[in-house]
């Protein structure tokens, strides 16, 4: 295109855009609506994955919970049926043998008694080795601390509470450096753990228990099977390997087969990551298209006012026809209106919903039970572009159609009927 | 080459409906000379609209060589045929074809925008060509403010702007009274007085007559072409 085609255009779009006010404010508006309908729902989508992620994980990621069982198959003589109680030694042992993941072991005790002052509340009390802390997000608040290997050495009287169960003890006091009663034995408190919003737990939510070394517990309860063995990789593919290793391992000392899954009931989380992520994939095309759909009725709204434009303006089509129009000057103004509309439409909603989202995400998401499962909705530059094309397209389209028939007018015939 | 505006050698034009094909027009030949005021003449149906449209290059002959101007436009493509028409025919309809939305000044403008004439030049001209047919006090006004007569001159001011070969006008006065008719005629008189080249489509004798020439068209043949005084 010509600068003279292109100033032409120009020319006769102004001026059509000029009496046009109401319908190119109402056009706008309805393009403007459609954005910021599909940026609102990919940003409550982005939101809600982000904070489903991020409760999902307030567990630990790339997590393995191996609860000790029974064989299942006959091995070397020995019959199936046999209980496999891997023990707390157990574990400094496979740690060697697998120094590239990390192991632990824990033991539980659930409705212990924990006293403090005057009040007594039952809890369960965990027993894990001490590397349990990074892995399982017990974050310990400032002021405090979590376990460390000399706890364990030592088999200190050492307890970290969970957040909740140390506001019961204690109210608003701060817990750091004062004594409990665990199970009647004292016990000074090193710790309490930051708040999470947790979703997946096993035996119980962490803001609810309380952690001591692993070697005071067995000197406090007189017990020495663990509960639990948990496995945690650095990324999700290392788990299926590290599982086989670990029953391998415990095979040559408990006499089993390797290959017998069922000695251990395991609980391997990168599945269940693998499987929310793709629900929530599919949850964002459901958004996304729900979006795009809203979208696209702004811009069929559109086309369908330029297409009732052409139809009555198809005299004065003709007559521009006649006085030596070519046909770009007159689908010009066309398809650049549909973009122009669009994009600004586009433009409009695009600041509408990044207001709603900024003054969304500024409201405090403490005290609202809601907003901690929903999350704060989050507009990435991912979902920006997609917007954008999607309203390019469509803007382009929705010019495009109506211009054609405008080109197809045929002057002759405009002309001259009344 | 030949010194004709207007040079039309076995013009036909056949409309195909698919079904059925009418022949408009069956072998004109037709010549117009600068200067000339030309009237065409013919009852409905007899294909005069037709040539009109050939003439006014709106729409390409079946068969036939047409120039305008000197040049061959019977073979030229949608854009070209624009581009001739705004810069040798200038249209001037009975139904005034104004855009009913922009001023008379506007209206009058909008062929030396195609044109590409710039910004400075078409001030001036518009508003000497509205002085020109007496409206230069309505320049801002919308056709809707203006009378038919008054229409009617904005269109004949429109018609002039890119200075043309030649003003094809169909029954400029056929939606006027008779007083707006004659002040149109006696404005297309001195048109021709001046100089242009002016070619009527009329069924108004009295318009007719004062043409210089009269073509009676009739079953998509010219069956007539005299000097005006020789009309009855």
């Amino acid at each position: 295109m010509s600068r003279r085609d292109l100033s032409i255009v120009l020319h006769l779009f102004l001026g059509s855009a000029r009496l046009q006010k109401k319908r190119a404010f109402l056009t706008i508006a309805s393009i403007a609506w459609g954005t910021v309908t599909i940026l609102l729902l990919l940003a409550f989508g982005e939101g809600l994955k982000r904070q489903f992620a991020r409760n999902e994980q307030a567990m630990g990621t790339n997590l393995a919970i191996n609860w000790p069982g029974e064989t299942s198959k006959v091995w070397k003589g020995l019959p199936e049926g046999r209980a496999i109680k891997p023990r707390i030694d157990d574990i400094p042992l496979l740690q060697q043998r697998m120094p590239d993941v990390q192991v632990w072991g824990e033991m539980s005790n659930s409705r212990t008694l924990i006293q403090y002052a005057r009040k007594t509340v039952n809890a369960r009390v965990i027993g894990p080795n001490w590397v349990y802390g990074d892995p399982r997000r017990h974050y310990a608040m400032p002021g405090g601390r979590f376990l460390g290997p000399q706890d364990e050495e030592q088999k200190r009287r050492v307890v970290f509470l969970g957040n909740e169960l140390a506001e019961d003890l204690f109210g608003k006091e701060n817990p750091v450096g004062k004594t409990v009663l665990v199970n009647s034995s004292p016990f000074t408190v090193i710790g309490v753990m930051q708040r999470k919003t947790q979703t997946s737990a096993y035996g119980g939510q962490d803001k609810d228990h309380a952690v001591i070394p692993i070697t005071t517990f067995r000197a406090l309860f007189g017990r020495d099977k663990l509960n639990v063995v948990v496995v945690h990789t650095e990324t999700e593919d290392e788990m299926e390997s590290a599982l086989e290793r670990m029953r391998t391992f415990f095979a040559g000392r408990y006499s089993f087969d390797a290959k017998d899954e069922r000695v251990f009931g395991t609980w391997n989380t990168v599945k269940g990551q693998r499987i929310s992520a793709k629900i929530f994939l599919g949850m964002e095309m459901f958004f996304g298209i729900i979006g795009a759909l809203t979208l696209v009725i702004g811009c069929v709204g559109v086309a369908n006012i330029m297409y009732a434009v052409v139809k009555e303006r198809t005299r004065e089509i003709g007559v521009k026809m006649a006085l030596g129009a070519r046909r770009g000057w007159i689908t010009g103004p066309f398809i650049l209106e549909g973009l122009v509309y669009t994009l600004l439409g586009g433009l409009a909603g695009a600041v509408i919903a990044i207001l709603i989202v900024t003054v969304l995400g500024l409201l405090p998401q403490e005290d609202m039970k809601v907003l901690e499962f929903l999350g704060k909705p989050t507009l990435s530059w991912s979902i920006g572009a997609a917007t954008v094309a999607i309203l390019g397209t469509a803007g382009l389209l929705a010019g495009y159609f109506p211009a054609r028939r405008a080109a197809a007018i045929d002057p002759a015939a405009t002309l001259r009927y009344e | 080459m030949t010194s004709d505006i207007i040079h039309m050698q076995a013009i036909r034009k056949v409309y195909d409906t698919g079904k059925i094909k009418v022949e408009a027009l069956k072998g004109i030949d037709l010549a117009v000379k600068p200067g000339e005021f030309v009237a065409i003449v013919g009852p409905s149906g007899s294909g005069k609209s037709t040539l009109m449209n050939l003439i006014g290059c709106l729409d390409t002959p079946t068969d036939g060589r047409y120039q305008l101007g000197g040049e061959d436009v019977s073979t030229l493509d949608r854009d070209a045929l624009a581009d001739v028409r705004n810069r040798r025919v200038g249209f001037v309809f009975q139904g005034f074809n104004l855009l009913p939305q922009i001023s008379a000044f506007e209206n009058v403008e909008m062929p030396l925008v195609f044109g590409g004439v710039g910004l400075r030049e078409r001030k001036q001209r518009v508003t000497e060509l509205l002085d020109r047919v007496g409206l230069g006090d309505r320049m801002e006004h919308k056709p809707t403010e203006l009378s038919g007569g008054q229409m009617q001159r904005v269109a004949i001011a429109r018609a002039l702007a890119m200075r043309p070969d030649v003003i094809l006008a169909d029954e400029p006065t056929g939606n006027l009274d008779t007083s707006a008719g004659g002040d149109i005629m006696q404005l297309f008189a001195d048109l021709w007085a001046q100089g242009k080249t002016l070619v009527v489509i009329t069924h108004d004798m009295t318009l007719a007559r004062r043409a210089s020439r009269v073509v009676e068209v009739r079953d998509g043949r010219i069956i007539r072409d005299v000097a005006s005084a020789e009309v009855a």
